[in-house]
């Protein structure tokens, strides 16, 4: 049901959305939110947003109370990758708010759509330095997509349709809206606004006919083609146009990290990640391509690594972005289309053929078959790489993967073959340690029949560990795999590698007992120590029918490779062990 | 590195200026100076930004400030003829005695003395930065004991030749 249809529904029926009717700020909040559709709201209440939490009580909305507002923001965020949905977070005044910043600052490099709602002091108190006053959208405002603060009741209706719209439209990206006390305790006749116009604000981009016909002519040319597929593919819900685009033409497919999913692992025509721990192949075929396609990928410094000048040597670079600002920021095009992904395949697809792309992939094909990602095996030794092997031979790619941020995660992309949009969910902009479990149990919310694996270090899991309460409350059954390497693994790879193995303050051997920790939170801890008992408990965990957390205590001193050195380029890379 | 003047059209909001001028912190632009006034329209205020650097980076900088939700519009007006103005306030070391003189000066730049006092006095002058850089080359060696700047203001000329319209 569109919004405008729920509104009519609501308005016609007489049900408890009636146009009109006098209501307080906190109310009127809570009805738009309805209007738009909303099924989950993460928050922690607290003074600012006391008159929200009490509407709530007798709101059809489903409230997730977190244990740290930060744990509320990566949750929604892990809700909005999963669904393409906006996730929403409440949180109240100055020390609520401020534990948002980092879950804002993830979802805007990702450009994931939020709408995070926070409470502040009185307007008569703004400026005074109240109890609990932070000037947050002074403090979001490089970080948000768009912020509001609301100072009359009778405009919060219009804000909250706007800031919905702003954040899912054109390249999505949260958007805040503070609302201070008196505003939530006002009162006034509730109207939705029917449409939302914003001058100046155009969202959707089609490109020209001449810009296909152009598009068109560069790829019948080329004879080394390859499509660089980034998030704006998943974004635009664009995976079955890229998947026909390739098939058609025979362009084989990079999947940036955060593309991953957007087009299927296990294709032939796929090629996995480039760049610093990216695949040989995929490397290889930058490097030797004689025309790069990015497609909602913005050329990001862990691809070109910095080294915007030598990245694809030889290829004209076509650029498909929804955000103009991205078509030639990083990189020189040749071809700028600025346009989202879908709709710009949509008008290729009909016109474009077969590109004689044959030798291409059998070249492409042969390094794939001579570099593949590898790792020693060592008998009794449980190598972090086979967890993630093993996670993919029993889901067959099929699960909701979160990720934390570190060797796991790089581990997660080389190993792990994703083969639906929005299954993978990791922090890929911001590199947001913390962000990996308490994604997750957005994810398994929006999807309760899904497999949602959130694979953390033993680091990054100590950041948000104490939302392990949520999965007990709501009974969210979120798979928690901990690769514990006993230390933080990534930091002391390059202290390995760059600082002549100087590990400093990086050693984690005194985390908790992570199945103690478990229990006690009321959450089933399991651990495996070899490669015999991981399948064991990996079997019994995916079996068992609730949450479960497995600690995996893995080699210490295992590096994630190939690795391109930053600063390095593409050709100088490092295979590593074997 | 070029020199470039651009004008931003703005919803006339709080916090505006704060988004556009955090922008320029943000992606590492530079501002030369910024002025912002009421435009034609209601409920909207002009930017005239003055700012350096190449042409990526210009483009760069518009396309960045074309996603701000509250600009309207952004225009490069110093890529076609145009007409800009900055105004000066200038205090001079002078006596009263050396009005005469000084006036010589001032007047082929038609400026004017605006005060006069027993040891300064104040030199006004409208134009564009070259105009009023040259009369400050000229007033230096009287002494400038205070200067206060605005920014440029600038618009597009009615009448563009035809040659420089690109
Ligand atoms: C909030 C935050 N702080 C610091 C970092 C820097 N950092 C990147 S990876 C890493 C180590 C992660 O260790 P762990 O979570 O144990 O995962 P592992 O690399 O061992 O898989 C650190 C500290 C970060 N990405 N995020």
């Amino acid at each position: 049901m569109s919004v405008e249809a729920a509104a009519l529904t609501n308005r016609i029926s007489g049900a408890d959305i009636g146009m009109g009717e006098v209501l307080t700020g906190a109310e009127t909040l809570l009805r738009c939110l309805i209007l738009e559709q909303v099924e989950y709201v993460f928050g922690y209440p607290g003074g600012a947003v006391l008159p929200i939490y009490d509407s709530l009580y007798s709101s059809r909305l489903k409230h997730i109370l977190t244990r740290h507002e930060q744990g509320a923001i990566h949750a929604a965020d892990g809700y909005a990758r999963a669904t393409g949905k906006p996730g929403v977070v409440i949180a109240t005044s100055g020390p609520g708010a401020t534990n948002l910043v980092t879950g804002i600052a993830t979802a805007q490099m990702d450009s994931i759509p939020l709408v995070c709602i926070t409470g502040n002091v009185a307007q008569h108190l703004i400026g005074s330095d109240a109890f609990q006053e932070a000037n947050i959208t002074g403090i979001t405002l490089p970080i948000t997509k768009h912020n509001y603060m609301v100072r009359d009741i009778r405009d919060l209706p219009r804000i909250v349709k706007e800031a919905f719209y702003i954040a899912t439209t054109g390249r999505p990206g949260p958007v805040l809206i503070d609302i201070p006390k008196d505003v939530s305790n006002a009162k006034a006749p509730f109207y939705y606004p029917e449409k939302v116009e914003i001058r100046g604000y155009v969202p959707t981009r089609v490109p020209s006919d001449e810009d296909i016909e152009k598009f068109l002519q560069v790829i019948q040319a080329a004879k080394k083609p390859v499509i660089l597929a980034g998030g704006g593919v998943i974004a635009a819900n664009a995976d079955s146009e890229l998947l026909a685009f390739a098939e058609k033409t025979r362009i084989p497919v990079i999947n940036t990290f955060m593309g991953l999913g957007g087009f299927p692992g296990d294709h032939e025509l796929a090629l996995n990640m480039p760049g610093m721990h990216g695949s040989y192949a995929a490397n290889q075929a930058l490097l030797n391509a004689d025309c790069v396609i990015g497609m909602g990928a913005r050329f990001d410094d862990r691809i070109t690594m910095g080294r915007t000048k030598e990245f694809a040597p030889h290829a004209k670079i076509v650029h498909i972005d929804i955000d103009p600002a991205e078509l030639g920021k990083n990189v020189a095009t040749m071809l700028p289309i600025a346009g989202d992904v879908k709709s710009t395949l949509r008008k290729v697809l009909p016109l474009a053929q077969a590109c004689d792309t044959a030798e291409w992939l059998a070249q492409l094909k042969a390094w794939q078959e001579a570099y593949p990602y590898r790792y020693k095996k060592v008998e009794g030794e449980l190598k972090p790489q086979e967890v993630i092997e093993m996670l993919y031979e029993t889901t067959q790619g099929d699960a909701i993967i979160t990720t934390d941020v570190g060797q796991h995660q790089m581990w997660v992309a080389q190993y792990y073959k994703f083969k639906r949009t929005r299954s993978l969910i990791s922090s890929g902009g911001l590199g947001t340690m913390g962000f990996g479990f308490p994604a997750a149990i957005g994810a398994q919310l929006a999807h309760p029949g899904r497999t949602v694996i959130a694979v953390v270090g033993d680091g990054g899991f100590q950041m948000t560990n104490q939302e392990l309460a949520i999965l007990h409350q709501y009974n969210v059954p979120v798979k928690v795999v901990i690769l514990n390497n006993k230390c933080l693994g990534m930091v002391r790879q390059w202290q390995e590698l760059f600082y002549d193995n100087r590990y400093s303050q990086v050693d984690l051997s005194n985390s908790p007992d992570f199945v103690k920790l478990a229990e006690a939170y009321g959450v089933k801890g399991m651990r495996a120590t070899t490669p015999a008992e991981a399948r064991e408990v990996w079997k019994e965990a995916l079996a068992y029918d609730g949450p479960v957390v497995i600690d995996f205590q893995v080699t210490e001193e295992e590096n994630v490779y190939p690795m391109v050195a930053a600063g390095n380029t593409l050709d100088q890379m490092v295979m590593g062990d074997e | 590195m070029e020199r470039h003047t651009i004008a931003v059209l703005v919803n006339d909001v709080p916090g505006v200026l704060t988004r556009v001028a955090n922008l320029f912190g943000q992606r590492g632009f530079n501002i030369d100076s910024i002025t912002v006034g009421a435009s034609e329209e209601a409920g909207l205020s002009r930017m005239i930004i003055t700012t350096g650097g190449d042409e990526r980076q210009l483009d760069q900088l518009i396309k960045q400030l074309n996603k701000l939700i509250d600009v309207i519009s952004v225009t490069h007006l110093s890529k076609d003829p145009m007409v800009s103005r900055e105004l000066a306030l200038i205090k001079v070391d002078a006596t009263p005695s050396q009005l005469v003189e000084l006036n010589g000066i001032v007047e082929p730049f038609r400026a004017s003395i605006v005060d006069i006092g027993p040891n300064s006095l104040i030199v006004q002058v409208t134009g564009d930065s070259d105009k009023i850089d040259a009369l400050l080359v000229l007033l230096q060696p009287y002494g400038i004991r205070e200067l206060t700047r605005t920014g440029c203001i600038a618009m597009a000329r009615s009448i563009v030749p035809a040659a420089a319209a690109v």
